[in-house]
C-alpha cells in the first residue's frame, strides 16, 4: 500500500512509452522466465497509520524499567540533549560516505573532530573513523598484529565473554591462535602467567579490559612495562568514559587502544548500533584498518578534509586486504562527538565520577544485607561482582517483576552490579529496599 | 569554519548532572589515576548547537536532494522508520536483558526474517552481522565452516569475477582463501564453458552479485550456480543488487546458499554519513547450524536466543544494528509484497529512462535494457576534449546533484556508474538529463572550465595527494590553518 514511488502509473506508463516499451515485464526479458516468480509470500503491503500502530505494539512488549543495574558491556548513562537531536539532523543521517568531499565538509570534518578527540582521550598518536563495536574492534587490533611468524593472541581472561568469543571467531578465520591469561584472586591478571605466556614466539599481542569484565580495575601501567620488554603489541580494551580517571592506554605504553563508544551518548537500543573505536602509536598506521580522515587544502587553499591513505583498503589492495572493513558507524561517532563536545573534559569526569560513586554506595549498601559478600578485593569501577544470598537467576527475575533490571547473573550466586550517574541514591535506596523484602519474603 | 578545538574556550562548560547524592567513592591510587590533561575542547551548549548547525549545511543527503550513486542504492528514507526505531521501548532495551522482558526485540528478529527469507527465498537469517561486508565475511566463515566440518579442508579457493567490489576479495582474504578470478566475456558475462573447466575440489564457492556489477542480469546463473555445486562448493550471493529483483526472482531459486543484504541500500535504512549499517545474512537449511550466534527462535508461543549446533560463534558483542532492523522491517511492512516489486520495477524503469535518454550523448558499456543501474564510460570523451569523468561529476555537484560512483567497475575506463532508484520522480530525471547533457556540451566548448569545477561548494577539490602524502589525522595546533 505505501511506496515511495512518486511516479503516478500514468507517469510511468508514459517513461516505459517514451523509451520503446509497454509494460513493465518488458524490462525483465533478460530474466530466465523459469526464474520469475508469480507473487511473494509476505502479506500485502499497509498505511503508515497501520505500521506505526505494529511497531508501537511490539516494542510495548518488551519491559521499561523503572531502574538499571546492569552493564557487561552496554551502559544506561545520561545523554545531553545535544546528541539525542544532531544525529538526527536530516543531512547527516541520510548522507552517504563522504566520497564526495566538497559536499561532505560536514560528515568529513566531524570524523577529523572525533578522530582527534578520542585519540586525546586515549593518549594515542592517531584514530581512525570507527570500528562495527567494540567486540570486533577488538578482535581487528588483534589482526593488525600478525605477521607471518607471530599468530597467537594472549588474552585475559577476565575480558568480556562475549569479547573473547568476537577475537576466537575471527581468530579462527585468520588461522590464528588465542590463549587466555589468568586472573589472580583479586581479579586482576595474573603477571607472572602472562610473563611465562610471552616466552613463546608465536606471540603477537596481549589484549587486557580496562576496567575487566567484573570491574576490576586492571593495573595496565604495570603491565605495560612489563609489556615493554617483548616484541607482542599491548593493546588496550577501554571504557572511554573512565579514561577521564584512569591512566590512558597512552600512559600505559599500550601500542593500540580499542573500545566500545556506547558510553559516550548512545542509547542501550538492544546492543545496537553501538560504536566501535580503535586507535593506535604512529607507528602502526599502516596496518590500521578502516577509514581515516586527514586533513588538506582545496584549490582555493582553504583548509578541508578528504578520506585519505586509502591504499591500505580493501578497494585498493582487493585480495590484498588485511581487512574488508568500509565506513560503518559514522553517525555514533557524530552522537560520540556531540556528547564530547557537550560534556566537555570536566562534564566526561563528572559523569565517571558519580558512576564511581553511585557504584560504590550500592556496594556498599548491598553488603549491609545479609548473605551478600565481595569476590573480589582489587579496586573496581562502576560495576563489581558480589555474591549472594540467593541463586542469582532467581533474583533477577523477582527484581524484573518489580521493574528493576537487576545485576548481570554469573555463574550461581554470583551478580555482576553496575551504577552510573542514572542510579539516583533513591533508586539505589529502593532496590535495596526490594531486595531486603525478597530475602524476608523467602 | 573552525574547529571544536578552535572555539574552545577555558573553563567554559553546560552543567547537566544533579549535584551528587551520595559520598565521593574511595579515591584510588595514583598508579591507576590519568595524570595526562584531557585535551577535550571546553564549549557551552549554543556553541555545541551551532556548530554542528555548520557542519549539517556542509553535508548532503538523499533526503537533500538526488543522489546518484551507482550500487549504493541511495533510495528515500521514510520518516516513519525514524518514529518507530525511537520508540522508548526499543532505544531503553538493555541488550542482556531477560529474554521474557524483551520479547518486542525479539519478535522484531523474528519477523524481519521471515519476511526477508520470503523475499530471498532463503530458509533462515541472522542480523548479527553490522554491515555488509561484515556480513560477506559472516557468509564465508560459515562456508569455511561448512567444507571443515566434512572434512574438505582442500577447498581454498573463491571464484569471484574482476569486476567485483573490493570488499569481496578482501572478505575471502580475511578467511584465508584464495581468489579464483571468474572468466567473463567482453560484455561482462560469464563464460560457462570456461568456468566448468577451472571449477575442481579445491574451490569452496562462488561470490556473485546479480545483476551484475555492470547493471545487466546474468542469465546463465542457473547453470553457473549448479557447476559450483557439482564441484561440492557453496554460491553466495552479494545483495548489494537486490533492488532491481526484489518480488521479481529470488537469490534463493538461483541456487545460492548463503546471501548478504544491505539494508541500508535495498530496505531504506540510513546511512548516516557512511554508517551504521545493518545486514542480514540468509542461507539455505544446510547452512543453518553454521549460522552465528545467538539467532532468535521461536519455542512454545514466545522468542527466546539460541546457540545454533555448529555456530561459527560471536561476530559482534551483542546483535547487530538493532535499531536498524525496526526501521527495515518497518519499511517492508509498509511495501507489502506489491509495493515491494513495484519499488523493483520502477528503480529498473527510472534507470533506463536516463540510460536511454543518454544514449546519444555518451557511451554506455551497453546499449541494451539495464537494471537497476548502468555504467557509462567517458573514455571516448576524454579522449576527444580532455573531460574525465572526475570532471563530469564535479560539474554535477554545481547542478546541486550528487555525482554518480566514479571508476567503478575498475574494469570499464573512466566509469560512471549511475543508480537512480525508484524514489527518484521523473522530474528530477528530466533535471538530471538535462545536466548531464549540458556538461557535455561544455566539455567540448571550455573544456578548461569543467577541469576547475565545481564553483558553488564550501570548497573545491581538496588535494587529497597531499593529504596521503603528509597525513593529518588530528588537530594540532600547529597544523591550524589560517582562512
Amino acid at each position: 500500500m505505501g511506496t515511495f514511488i512518486p511516479n503516478t502509473p500514468q507517469e510511468q506508463q508514459e517513461m516505459l512509452e517514451s523509451i520503446g516499451l509497454s509494460s513493465f515485464e518488458d524490462l525483465y526479458t533478460g530474466i530466465p522466465s523459469e526464474l520469475i516468480i508469480d507473487e511473494l509470500g509476505i502479506e500485502a503491503g499497509k498505511s503508515q497509520l497501520e505500521v506505526e500502530k505494529i511497531l508501537d505494539t511490539i516494542a510495548d512488549k518488551n519491559t521499561k524499567f523503572t531502574s538499571i543495574f546492569r552493564g557487561a558491556g552496554a551502559y544506561n548513562h545520561y545523554i545531553p540533549p545535544m546528541a539525542r537531536k544532531v544525529p538526527q539532523k536530516e543531512s547527516f543521517l541520510t548522507s552517504y560516505t563522504p566520497y564526495q568531499s566538497e559536499v561532505s565538509q560536514g560528515v568529513l570534518q566531524n570524523i577529523f573532530e572525533f578522530q582527534t578527540m578520542m585519540a586525546n582521550l586515549m593518549g594515542m598518536d592517531i584514530s581512525n573513523a570507527s570500528m562495527y563495536d567494540g567486540a570486533s574492534a577488538l578482535a581487528e587490533a588483534a589482526g593488525m598484529c600478525y605477521d607471518k611468524k607471530r599468530k597467537k593472541t594472549l588474552i585475559a581472561s577476565s575480558a568480556h565473554p562475549r569479547y573473547k568469543s568476537v577475537l576466537k571467531t575471527y581468530a579462527h578465520a585468520f588461522g590464528a591462535e588465542v590463549e587466555e591469561i589468568p586472573a589472580l584472586e583479586n581479579g586482576q591478571v595474573d603477571q607472572d602467567a602472562l610473563k611465562a605466556a610471552l616466552e613463546d614466539e608465536k606471540v603477537a599481542s596481549f589484549i587486557v579490559q580496562q576496567p575487566n569484565y567484573f570491574g576490576v580495575i586492571e593495573d595496565a601501567r604495570a603491565l605495560g612495562e612489563l609489556m615493554a620488554d617483548h616484541k607482542a603489541k599491548y593493546i588496550m580494551s577501554v571504557n572511554p568514559l573512565m579514561m577521564s580517571v584512569l591512566a590512558s592506554p597512552g600512559e600505559c605504553q599500550a601500542d593500540i587502544a580499542v573500545g566500545e563508544g556506547q558510553v559516550l551518548g548512545i542509547p542501550l537500543s538492544f546492543g545496537g548500533p553501538y560504536l566501535g573505536f580503535l586507535t593506535c602509536k604512529q607507528n602502526m598506521l599502516r596496518h590500521m584498518p578502516g577509514r581515516v580522515v586527514g586533513q588538506t587544502k582545496d584549490m582555493d587553499n582553504k583548509r578541508s578534509f578528504v578520506l585519505t591513505l586509502q591504499t591500505r583498503e580493501q578497494h585498493i589492495r582487493r585480495e590484498k586486504a588485511t581487512s574488508n572493513i568500509c565506513t560503518n558507524q559514522a553517525l555514533c561517532a557524530l552522537t560520540a562527538s556531540v556528547y564530547l563536545a557537550s560534556m566537555g573534559p570536566e562534564g566526561l569526569k563528572e559523569a565517571a565520577e558519580q558512576s564511581l560513586a553511585h557504584a560504590a554506595y550500592l556496594k556498599s549498601e548491598l553488603l549491609k544485607i545479609e548473605g551478600f559478600e565481595e569476590v573480589h578485593d582489587a579496586p573496581h569501577g562502576y560495576e563489581f561482582v558480589l555474591n549472594g544470598p540467593i541463586d542469582a537467576h532467581e533474583l533477577e527475575t523477582k527484581l524484573a517483576d518489580k521493574g528493576i533490571l537487576s545485576g548481570l547473573p554469573l555463574e550461581g550466586k554470583q551478580m555482576l552490579w553496575c551504577a552510573t550517574e542514572m542510579n539516583s541514591k533513591e533508586d539505589i535506596d529502593e532496590l535495596v529496599t526490594q531486595v531486603q523484602e525478597i530475602m524476608e519474603g523467602r | 569554519m573552525e574547529l571544536l578545538f578552535e572555539k574552545s574556550v577555558a573553563g567554559r562548560r553546560t552543567h547537566y548532572l544533579p549535584e551528587l547524592d551520595v559520598p565521593e567513592a574511595k579515591a584510588l591510587s595514583a598508579q591507576y589515576l590519568r595524570e595526562e590533561k584531557l585535551d577535550l575542547p571546553e564549549l557551552s551548549e549554543i556553541d555545541v548547537d551551532r556548530h554542528y548547525s555548520e557542519l549539517e549545511r556542509r553535508t548532503y543527503g538523499v533526503n537533500n536532494g538526488v543522489y546518484m550513486l551507482g550500487s549504493c542504492t541511495m533510495k528515500y528514507n521514510p520518516q516513519l522508520n525514524e518514529i518507530t526505531s525511537g520508540l522508548p521501548g526499543f532505544t531503553q532495551a538493555h541488550p542482556l536483558a531477560p529474554e521474557a522482558h524483551v520479547q518486542g526485540s525479539l519478535e522484531v528478529f523474528a519477523k524481519l526474517e521471515s519476511l526477508l527469507c520470503d523475499i530471498t527465498g532463503m530458509d533462515e537469517m541472522t542480523f548479527q552481522p553490522a554491515a555488509g561486508a561484515h556480513g560477506e565475511l559472516t557468509g564465508l566463515m560459515m562456508i569455511k565452516a561448512y567444507h571443515e566440518s566434512r572434512g574438505e579442508t582442500q577447498r581454498t579457493k573463491i571464484l569471484i569475477p574482476n569486476a567485483a567490489h573490493g570488499t569481496n576479495p578482501a572478505s575471502m582474504a580475511m578467511v584465508g582463501y584464495e581468489l579464483l578470478p571468474i572468466p567473463v566475456d567482453e560484455d561482462g558475462f560469464i563464460k560457462v564453458d570456461e568456468l566448468r573447466k577451472i571449477t575442481d575440489d579445491t574451490v569452496a564457492g562462488l561470490m556473485l552479485t546479480n545483476p551484475n556489477t555492470e547493471g545487466q542480469f546474468e542469465k546463465n546463473i542457473s547453470e553457473v550456480s549448479k557447476i559450483v555445486h557439482e564441484a561440492g562448493g557453496l554460491n553466495y550471493y552479494d545483495g548489494a543488487n537486490l533492488n532491481a529483483i526484489m518480488g521479481i526472482v529470488q537469490p534463493g531459486k538461483m541456487g545460492f546458499d548463503v546471501i548478504h543484504l544491505n539494508l541500508h541500500k535495498t530496505f531504506s535504512t540510513p546511512h548516516g554519513g557512511g554508517g551504521p549499517g545493518a545486514c542480514g545474512v540468509g542461507v539455505k537449511d544446510i547452512l543453518k547450524d553454521f549460522l552465528p550466534t545467538p539467532h532468535v527462535v521461536e519455542r512454545n508461543g514466545s522468542f527466546e536466543w539460541n546457540t545454533p549446533e555448529k555456530s561459527i560463534g560471536n561476530i559482534v558483542a551483542f546483535h547487530g544494528n538493532f535499531l536498524n532492523l525496526v526501521r527495515a522491517m518497518s519499511y517492508v511492512l509498509m511495501l507489502g509484497r506489491d509495493g515491494i516489486k513495484r519499488s523493483a520495477q520502477n528503480a529498473v524503469l527510472n534507470a533506463n529512462y536516463l540510460r536511454y535518454h543518454l544514449k546519444d550523448t555518451y557511451t554506455m558499456s551497453h546499449d541494451e535494457i539495464c537494471m537497476h543501474e548502468f555504467v557509462m564510460s567517458l573514455k571516448q570523451l576524454k579522449a576527444e576534449t580532455g573531460v574525465s569523468a572526475l570532471d563530469i561529476a564535479k560539474g554535477l555537484l554545481d547542478y546541486g546533484v550528487h555525482p554518480p560512483t566514479m571508476y567503478f567497475p575498475l574494469t570499464i575506463p573512466e566509469a560512471l556508474m549511475v543508480e537512480p532508484t525508484e524514489t527518484e520522480s521523473r522530474q528530477t530525471l528530466d533535471t538530471i538529463i538535462k545536466a548531464f547533457k549540458e556538461l557535455h556540451d561544455l566539455s567540448c566548448s571550455d573544456p578548461e572550465k569543467l577541469h576547475n569545477a565545481p564553483y558553488t561548494t564550501v570548497v573545491r577539490r581538496p588535494d587529497e595527494v597531499e593529504a596521503a602524502r603528509n597525513p593529518i589525522l588530528k588537530y594540532e595546533k600547529s597544523n591550524a590553518v589560517e582562512e
